[in-house]
């Protein structure tokens, strides 16, 4: 098979003369990969031809921070997760607090599982969203697909995300085809994605034949919205104003299942397994790949010395208000979930409503130089 | 599964392209070579997936397609045939034969006014046979290019006496000294390049190499196995020519002592990643200084017909510096190296009379063409 050649070719080098120099490198790759793992995969590939260097790639040519510890590396399909299980599961196992390859992974998408969520305080919690990310079982992931592929992949997803109506009735706009018009609402809208620009996503190869099949569909609402091809097949995504997290939970399940309900129907499940929930392209995004958060003010508790421990303890994170890797702007913070994988959709979203709800009583009473230590809580 | 879908649903969208790859590939083109795989696996999808990733600018026409190993240019032969035909003013590889001739005793007239010329440089690239290049190479054939490449030049002696500079290992006093020499090449940045594969591991097997005296310089692993550069400050580009050919001549005697030669054939010359290298390889140049002739407005009109083009002092797409340029050969395929840097030679010597007579207030003629153009 002409994909493989390449591999047999680099065979007939050692595996000391191939093995990658990652002695700058702070990623889960670069502390995982040993010369005997890399030997015993260096041989194998994944059905439709994927290779561990292909795997690593990203974490070679990008060694990384101190501080943050990124991945360093991608799956290229479903299969990948088994073939390379001698890298990738320890890998699982460093990114999602020590989960075993024995371990099972719970899905729970019912909404009415969820205690409270509607009474956030909208003086102090401006906005509420939920995403995951969804791959359509059969084809390769970004890494690795081809322009064929990626263009079934939007057929099928357009098709799908024309079935669906009353509140998720909505319109598809390509990337490449849009008018200036519809690009300067999406933009105002803070819909359009862009071209990646993030090395860590195009040493991946996830930005080849841009614009090629890439778009975003959104319902009349603006309440609902999918990217198609960015950097997993399909990125869903709810949101609305203010802190109704439990709304924004609704419509997110409802959406969700009502668009794994069409693919099925055409013989298209999304990739899931019980060990690892729903296979997306980052092993940093298994299980339900939900990353439920808040836009928060709370510019007392964030300087206070105790709030990267409260925090931790109650397994959330803090990024800036422009997604990852941005900074904070005038004390207002994006708080989201930190796992991903070990809990359910439901679990994660609920440690986001309580989370947040304790930390804006925080908030309220450092405002009124009142002690918070009483109401630190135990680690989650 | 669909990774094996019918082709048409693979053939990329071209339609706001200009290169020379989006030019040539016909969907029955593609249909035809997208099965197949060079020796070594590259595959046609690889080659051109720089051209598909960078449309291009609608004036400047970039050639959208590089080769992964020297049998690219046979297994996409008819890709690349018309493409190099586009890009090298005809140039039949299937009924041409291109000269090599390094022999720099035929050049004449190569010492320019230092009055105008304030430096002279000659580069080309070299590639190892046997070996990937920088667009498929894998880490083991990477570092390999560069121990064959260093053990050779660790072999030069008199005023090539040199030394080589690992990427990953030089301290910082001998990088910022690299800077301030303008030798320290970068992690590439243009998306030409990183788009094709060629960043790939960095800095892994990535350094320079100089002599003594900082005028004869090897890169190793930057878009080419190896790129060679002669230079000197002023205008003797005569003796910038015989150390660059001297040079090169003694590098390649000392691979082929270790029994590796360097990519060449009678049709395309030497065998570099990107087809617009083909044949020398080589760009000769100044950078000289033409206030007045540079504000004519028969400048552009002068440098095409003396087959010529301008560059800014940075190199290429950047702007020139006051009234200094960097003026080089359009042609790398088809004429030897003699020929192209007497193209040179004389070339500035017509712009300098140019600017000489305009200091006067005479008028400047126009050349014309070069027969057959």
């Amino acid at each position: 098979m002409a994909k493989n050649c390449h591999n047999d070719y680099k065979m007939k080098f050692s595996g000391d003369e191939e093995f990658p120099d990652l002695s700058l490198h702070n990623n889960h790759m670069a502390k995982v990969l040993t010369k005997d793992i890399y030997n015993k995969l260096r041989g194998k590939s994944t059905p439709s031809g994927f290779t561990v260097d292909d795997i690593i790639q990203t974490g070679v040519d990008n060694p990384g921070h101190p501080f943050i510890m990124t991945v360093g590396c991608v799956a290229g399909d479903e299969e990948s997760y088994e073939v390379f299980k001698d890298l990738l599961d320890p890998i699982i196992s460093d990114r999602h607090s020590g989960y075993k390859p024995t371990d099972k992974h719970r899905t729970d998408l019912n909404f009415e599982n969820l205690k409270g969520g509607d009474d956030l305080d909208p003086a102090y919690v401006l906005s509420s969203r939920v995403r995951t990310g969804r791959s359509i079982k059969g084809f390769t992931l970004p890494p690795h697909n081809s322009r064929g592929e990626r263009r079934t992949i939007e057929k099928l997803s357009i098709e799908a995300l024309a079935t669906l109506s009353g509140e998720f009735k909505g319109k598809y706009y390509p990337l490449n085809g849009m008018t200036d018009k519809e690009q300067d609402q999406l933009i105002n809208d803070h819909f359009l994605f862009d071209k990646p620009v993030s090395p860590l996503l195009t040493c991946a190869g996830m930005a080849r034949d841009w614009p090629d099949a890439r778009g975003i569909w959104h319902n009349d609402a603006k309440t609902f919205l999918v990217w198609v091809n960015e950097e997993d097949h399909l990125r869903v995504i709810s949101m609305q104003q203010g802190g109704n997290m439990k709304e924004v939970f609704r419509r997110f399940c409802t959406g969700l299942l009502k668009i794994e309900e069409t693919f099925k129907k055409h013989n298209h499940g999304f990739m899931w397994n019980e060990h690892l929930g729903y296979v997306l392209t980052c092993p940093s995004n298994l299980g339900t790949g939900l990353r439920g958060g808040v836009h928060v003010k709370l510019p007392k508790l964030s300087t206070h010395a105790k709030f990267e421990e409260i925090l931790t303890r109650l397994r959330l994170q803090k990024r800036g208000t422009g997604g990852v890797d941005t900074a904070s702007v005038g004390g207002v913070f994006d708080i989201s979930n930190a796992d991903r994988l070990g809990s359910s959709e439901v679990d994660q979203v609920q440690m986001v409503v309580d989370g947040v709800k304790l930390m804006v009583a925080m908030e309220k009473k450092l405002e009124k130089s009142e002690s918070i230590d009483d109401m630190i809580p135990a680690q989650k | 599964t669909y990774w094996f879908l019918p082709h048409s649903t693979a053939y990329p969208d071209l339609r706001q392209h200009n290169n020379c790859m989006a030019s040539h590939l016909t969907p029955a083109i593609y249909a035809k070579l997208c099965d197949k795989s060079t020796p070594n696996g590259y595959t046609l999808d690889q080659a051109i997936q720089t051209g598909v990733d960078n449309p291009g600018h609608p004036f400047i026409k970039t050639v959208g397609m590089v080769a992964g190993d020297e049998e690219t240019y046979e297994v996409f032969a008819d890709l690349l045939d018309p493409i190099i035909r586009e890009r090298h003013n005809g140039y039949d590889c299937r009924t041409m034969t291109h000269p090599t001739d390094l022999d720099s005793s035929k050049l004449h007239s190569g010492r320019f006014d230092e009055r105008y010329v304030l430096s002279s440089r000659v580069r080309t690239g070299r590639s190892i046979r046997g070996l990937s290049l920088p667009p498929a190479c894998t880490r083991a054939e990477r570092r390999e290019v560069e121990r064959v490449t260093v053990d050779a030049l660790a072999g030069l002696s008199g005023d090539l006496a040199g030394k080589y500079y690992s990427l990953t290992q030089m301290t910082d006093a001998e990088q910022q000294q690299l800077i301030d020499d303008h030798f320290l090449f970068d992690k590439p940045v243009s998306p030409l390049l990183t788009c094709a594969g060629m960043a790939r591991d960095w800095p892994d097997a990535r350094g320079i190499w100089h002599n003594n005296e900082k005028t004869f310089l090897v890169w190793i692993n930057e878009e080419d196995h190896t790129r060679v550069i002669s230079m000197e400050k002023g205008g003797n580009m005569k003796r910038v020519f015989d150390r660059f050919c001297r040079g090169l001549k003694e590098v390649e005697r000392m691979i082929q002592e270790k029994g590796w030669e360097f990519m060449w054939n009678e049709k395309l010359g030497y065998i570099l990643t990107c087809p617009s290298n083909l044949g020398t390889g080589l760009r000769a140049g100044v950078h000289v200084n033409l206030p007045r002739l540079s504000k004519d407005p028969r400048f552009s009109k002068i440098l095409d017909n003396l087959r010529l083009q301008k560059r800014g002092t940075g190199g290429v797409d950047t702007a020139a510096v006051g009234s200094t340029f960097d003026i080089s050969n359009l042609d790398r395929l088809g004429q030897s190296e003699v020929q192209l840097v007497q193209t040179v030679v004389d070339g500035v010597n017509y712009l300098i009379e140019c600017e000489k007579k305009l200091e006067k207030g005479q008028d400047i003629k126009v050349p014309a063409p070069p027969k057959g153009n």
